[in-house]
């Protein structure tokens, strides 16, 4: 293992978020407290069915979750984009690094990136609420992984996009429906049955209802099952992006 | 003497179907100042890109200082340095934290006397810590040039590393490139500027339509392959028609001039006799005759020229 090399890819990409925390960090809780804002007035004291948390509570640890879920999927995908677009991918590919050394780095710099982003907006919004953390471990598992598949749906999407038109398609078509159709603003409870099975068909559903577990010690799926989902998620992204970035997957086509 | 690095049998067709490289054999010596040349679109960045592991080669084998290169990419690679052709930059940094992080990646832990000595030898300590973004072009292609050496390569290649860059900062670009050379890093590079070739290379290698035309040290090429050509000068441009009745003379038409090229028999006597009378037959009495011995510009277009299919 060239573990050196690898230290410096990871601090490399974790060194380009830091550069420019304003648009990396600054403006996602910004996003957030807004969204906090319009629904706390929007919504009141109401609780959400079924569940009976205020709805409040409910809402913080999902926006939480999205917001680390789409920082680390822009970490890696934007790295690869503009290395792409700036032909600066070849020095990556000319370092004496492995795909996995390589897959570690970019996933390492995106769970970071989510971390850093989740802390913040705890921060900001936790003071808001009487909400407190139920299960640590929850909260760092199902944290941890989000950001690793999403970071490495970023890897492959960068990738796979010749243009940042093609990256434009797949955030819009793929990762918000996704994202949007997961619970974050809603309990699955309250959708009518057929939808609630297409649900458990959404990956996403799975980690933010794990996360928020964490926090309010109730949830929409049986955690041994989701832990069972969400780990194989994981780990089978890894392998994907370890197993294209080795072939060269339409980067040296 | 070792080779530094062995080509054999590289091919490499590109997924639209176009072939850059059918079946190329090359071989570098170390410690050799090597020169690769070949008109525009010969497969030359393609030769180097897979040398470099930016491209995938469709087969063939390549052994580097011994080792193989594609079974051994790590060693290999922390043993070679990269001036790509195309001017690449990382707009999220400075030169200096470029260099380091260049070097940290290639698993050595940044030598800083070596970096400001390459940000002084390219002259680029000035700007050492602005954003590579305000880099001019010049700059920029200096800058690829330090990445390339920041870990102390065995073997340097560069791909046109002085397109762009003035006269002065060409020189003493090349000045740096000989010290290195003699200190032992095995250097190939690609140019169009054929004379700097000449100068700088004890070797060359060309290459033409993805295939070797030749490979030989530079003083054999230019003794051998390089003879002497016979230069006639008309009022007006040549007729490109000319050329199939003068066959045997390799002829190559430059506007108002024609070189046809003389070459010794046995007893060492050249054609000019044969080759002159050719020519007024065909052509007509030419306004001014001479003869000029070839240049490795006029080697490199004969010998392009001569395998255009």
């Amino acid at each position: 293992m060239n573990w050196y090399g690898c230290w410096t890819l990871y601090s490399r990409e974790s060194r380009r978020f830091l550069n420019v925390k304003m648009q990396t960090i600054v403006a996602p809780a910004l996003t957030a407290v807004m969204y906090l804002i319009v629904f706390r007035y929007a919504m009141g004291e109401r609780s959400v069915p079924d569940l009976d948390v205020p709805y409040f509570n409910f809402l913080i640890p999902g926006l939480v979750m999205m917001s680390m879920m789409q920082n680390a999927f822009a970490n890696t995908s934007s790295s690869i984009m503009v290395g792409k677009l700036m032909n600066m991918q070849i020095f990556l590919m000319m370092a004496p690094l492995t795909a996995f050394e390589v897959t570690l780095a970019f996933l390492g710099a995106a769970v970071t990136r989510a971390f850093i982003v989740a802390v913040v907006l705890l921060l900001v919004l936790v003071p808001f609420t009487d909400m407190h953390i139920e299960h640590l471990w929850m909260i760092l598992f199902y944290g941890v992984c989000g950001s690793i598949i999403m970071g490495g749906m970023g890897m492959i999407g960068g990738m796979w996009s010749k243009t940042f038109d093609d990256m434009a398609l797949l955030n819009n078509f793929i990762i918000m429906p996704l994202t949007f159709l997961s619970g974050v603003f809603y309990s699955v409870k309250q959708l009518p049955e057929s939808w609630q099975a297409v649900n458990h068909f959404n990956p996403f559903f799975y980690l933010i209802d794990g996360f928020r577990h964490g926090f309010l010690n109730v949830g929409d799926t049986d955690p041994s099952q989701a832990i069972a989902i969400v780990s194989m998620a994981t780990l089978a992204t890894i392998f994907a992006c370890w197993k294209l970035w080795q072939t060269g997957w339409r980067l040296k086509d | 003497m070792t080779a530094a690095l062995t080509v054999q049998g590289l091919t490499k067709t590109y997924k639209n179907g176009k072939k850059a490289l059918s079946g190329v054999d090359l071989s570098v010596p170390e410690g050799s100042f090597f020169a690769l040349l070949g008109p525009n679109g010969a497969g030359k960045s393609t030769l180097i890109n897979i040398l470099a592991d930016t491209v995938k080669p469709s087969s063939g084998q390549v052994s580097f200082l011994g080792h193989d290169l594609f079974s051994e990419r790590r060693w290999c690679k922390q043993r070679l340095g990269v001036v790509p052709q195309e001017i690449a930059f990382d707009p999220f940094f400075a030169p200096r934290d470029i260099l380091k992080i260049m070097s940290g990646m290639f698993g050595v832990k940044p030598d800083i006397a070596w970096i400001d000595e390459l940000l002084n030898r390219l002259e680029l300590s000035e700007h050492a810590d602005k954003n590579a973004r305000q880099l001019s072009g010049g700059m920029r292609r200096r800058l690829l040039v330090a990445q390339a050496l920041v870990h102390k390569p065995k073997v340097v290649i560069l791909d046109e590393p002085t397109a762009g860059v003035d006269v002065e900062l060409r020189k003493r670009l090349w000045g740096f490139m000989r010290e290195l050379n003699a200190n032992g890093t095995t250097i190939l590079l690609t140019t169009h500027y054929l004379e700097e070739a000449e100068e700088l290379c004890d070797h060359v290698a060309i290459i033409n339509q993805g295939k070797l035309l030749t490979s030989q040290s530079m003083k054999g090429l230019l003794n051998t392959v390089g003879s002497s050509a016979l230069v006639l000068e008309y009022a007006e441009d040549v007729a490109n028609e000319s050329l199939s009745k003068l066959t045997a003379f390799s002829p190559r038409i430059d506007a108002n001039k024609i070189f046809l090229c003389l070459k010794k028999d046995a007893s060492g006597q050249n054609n000019f006799n044969a080759a002159y009378q050719a020519a007024i037959q065909v052509l007509g009495e030419a306004q001014s005759v001479s003869v000029q011995n070839e240049d490795l510009e006029d080697v490199f277009l004969r010998l392009t020229n001569e395998h255009q299919s």
